[in-house]
């Protein structure tokens, strides 16, 4: 019989396991040549969107944990985090490398609007995935928490960097969009000064 | 790489790579031995080349309008393609587009001009030989690609339909059918369908201009832009319209698609110009495709995209960050 310490360590895993398969598919996609023509800008586009999607994973965990009152869901959040984080960098890495091989620097990072959102999204996860561990966290106490509501920045930004990027079609961003969008509001209505506010008599 | 004047370009056919060895790309790296095989292959129809589908067509080919550099492979070509008529990834031409019926096609031709009307495709076509020119493509988006096209000079298949002196500019029109172009049934696409585009009379009547209905000696996939499209090399790939309906000879300066949408970033002439940047990409470089992961395939890009010889006197006197 698995005890439930086995089964949070297995659901760890398989988290774990999932959060891997874009980069993996990547690379496999790298060995087997699949990437086509332009692969710089494949892998650039792919990697952006596996830290995009992760970011939004970690976010629907707490909502996740109120829905269903299992608290598992939040002992995989720093993980889901740090894993949009490696993304997120690769993401930026594979930019210099393959979309501006390393010229224009200065041009891409101030004229370029939705490469600006990109960069401020990135330049806060940094120090939010610097600070992730428990040590970390104990260190900052308090302060803590209000940092890492940075993340809220973080996923806005790195969806304003997405919609920019809309030629003509903004029908996968919007639905992003209103994901993001359901995540931050219930965030809002469950908060507890929310909650005096406006529903005091109830609860 | 500059472009000389004419006897430069000048090639040779048979110093172009034959197709069956570009086909078989991917197997000949598979190594050295198959590599020198496939090599010493002697051309067209070779053993092991795969069909290029579509039918074949008979074209001269013209070195004098030709570059020597490499081509891209049919398999690329054909399979990376912005056709937003069938979605905006890359793939989604390719893997869509055989719902567009090419076939029967009619073109309507309007406007300042004395033999309008509304002409099937073969009849338009019929009175001319077409040609093979092998064009560098190059998108707004910072990749080119080198394409064999064959069709007809713009200018031949305009003259037919005889503009009036007040024909000034030519404005072309893509199809417009949801049922067959899954692209145009979104409902969050910003383009007012159908697609739009023009050129200025003289830019019209340049010796570059071309329509293409082919490429690779076959007529053009869907997702190229059957059954037939324009191709301007000096300008970026936006300009150079694909799957073409309607043609329209007018006095006033056309709106096209992208002026529409994105004014600031998308000009009416969309010269290829290094020195003009994108909002979104820098203009100053390419990467010519296929290109490699870790060895990205960069070139410095070239005004008029090395085109200037032919296409430069147009512009004279005009400032060309301005008329972008
Ligand atoms: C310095 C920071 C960043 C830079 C310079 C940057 C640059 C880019 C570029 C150039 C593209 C377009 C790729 C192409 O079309 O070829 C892109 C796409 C994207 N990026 Fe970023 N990015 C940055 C940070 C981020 C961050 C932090 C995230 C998310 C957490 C992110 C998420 C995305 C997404 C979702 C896409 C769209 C992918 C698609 O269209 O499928 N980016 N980024």
């Amino acid at each position: 019989m698995a005890s439930s310490e086995s089964r949070a360590l297995g659901f760890h895993l398989s988290i774990a396991v999932l959060a891997c398969v874009p980069g993996l598919i990547l690379v496999s996609d790298m060995l087997y040549s699949r990437l086509g023509p332009d692969p710089g800008e494949v892998v650039t586009k792919s990697l952006g969107m596996a830290a995009f999607q992760l970011l939004l994973a970690t976010l629907c965990l707490t909502p996740l944990r109120k829905l269903t009152g299992w608290p598992g869901w939040l002992r995989v959040r720093r993980m889901l985090g740090l894993f949009s984080f490696c993304y997120a960098a690769l993401h930026v890495l594979a930019f210099f490398q393959f979309i501006i091989g390393w010229q224009d620097l200065w041009s891409s990072f101030t004229r370029r609007p939705y490469i600006i959102f990109g960069l401020i999204a990135f330049v806060i996860m940094v120090p939010l995935a610097a600070t992730s561990s428990k040590a970390m966290m104990r260190r900052l106490g308090k302060r803590w928490k209000v940092l890492h509501r940075g993340v809220y920045i973080v996923a806005v930004s790195a969806w304003v960097h997405f919609l920019w990027q809309a030629r003509s079609d903004v029908g996968e961003m919007l639905a992003y969009g209103f994901l993001l969008l359901f995540l931050l509001v219930a965030r809002v209505i469950w908060s507890s000064a929310f909650k005096r506010r406006f529903v005091s008599g109830v609860q | 790489m500059i472009i000389k004047k004419r006897p430069a370009w000048s090639l040779p056919h048979s110093q172009v790579t034959p197709e069956s060895v570009f086909l078989n790309r991917r197997r000949f790296m598979t190594g050295a031995l198959a590599a020198t095989a496939a090599l010493a292959l002697p051309g067209y129809g070779a053993a092991g080349s795969l069909p290029v589908p579509g039918e074949m067509l008979k074209y001269k080919k013209m070195p004098d309008w030709s570059t020597d550099e490499g081509l891209t492979p049919y398999e690329d070509a054909t399979s990376y393609n912005n056709f937003y008529e069938f979605g905006t990834d890359k793939g989604d031409p390719k893997r869509y587009a055989s719902a567009l019926k090419t076939a029967p096609w009619t073109v309507t031709v309007e406007g300042e001009c004395s033999k309008g009307g509304e002409y099937a495709l073969e009849d338009i076509l019929k009175p001319h030989d077409y040609q093979e020119r092998i064009y560098r493509l190059r998108c707004v988006e910072a990749w080119s690609m080198v394409v064999p096209w064959i069709g007809v000079p713009l200018a031949d298949l305009l003259t037919q339909f005889e503009p009036t002196p007040r024909a000034r500019y030519v404005y072309f029109e893509t199809l417009f059918e949801p049922e067959q172009m899954r692209g145009q049934r979104s409902a969050f696409s910003t383009i007012d369908w159908p697609y739009r585009e023009g050129l200025r009379m003289d830019e019209a009547m340049n010796e570059l201009s071309f329509m293409a209905v082919g490429l690779y000696g076959k007529t053009l996939p869907n997702q190229n832009g059957g059954p037939m499209r324009l191709v301007v090399p000096w300008k970026y790939g936006f300009k150079s319209i694909k799957s073409i309906v309607k043609i329209r000879f007018q006095e006033t300066r056309p709106k096209t698609t992208w002026e529409l949408i994105a004014p600031s970033e998308y000009g009416f002439y969309a010269n290829v110009n290094p020195e003009v940047d994108h909002p979104r990409w820098s203009q100053k470089r390419e990467r010519r495709l296929p290109s490699g992961l870790f060895s990205v395939n960069w070139m410095d890009t070239q005004k008029f995209n090395g085109y200037g010889d032919q296409v430069a006197q147009l512009y004279r006197g005009m400032d060309l960050k301005r008329f972008f």
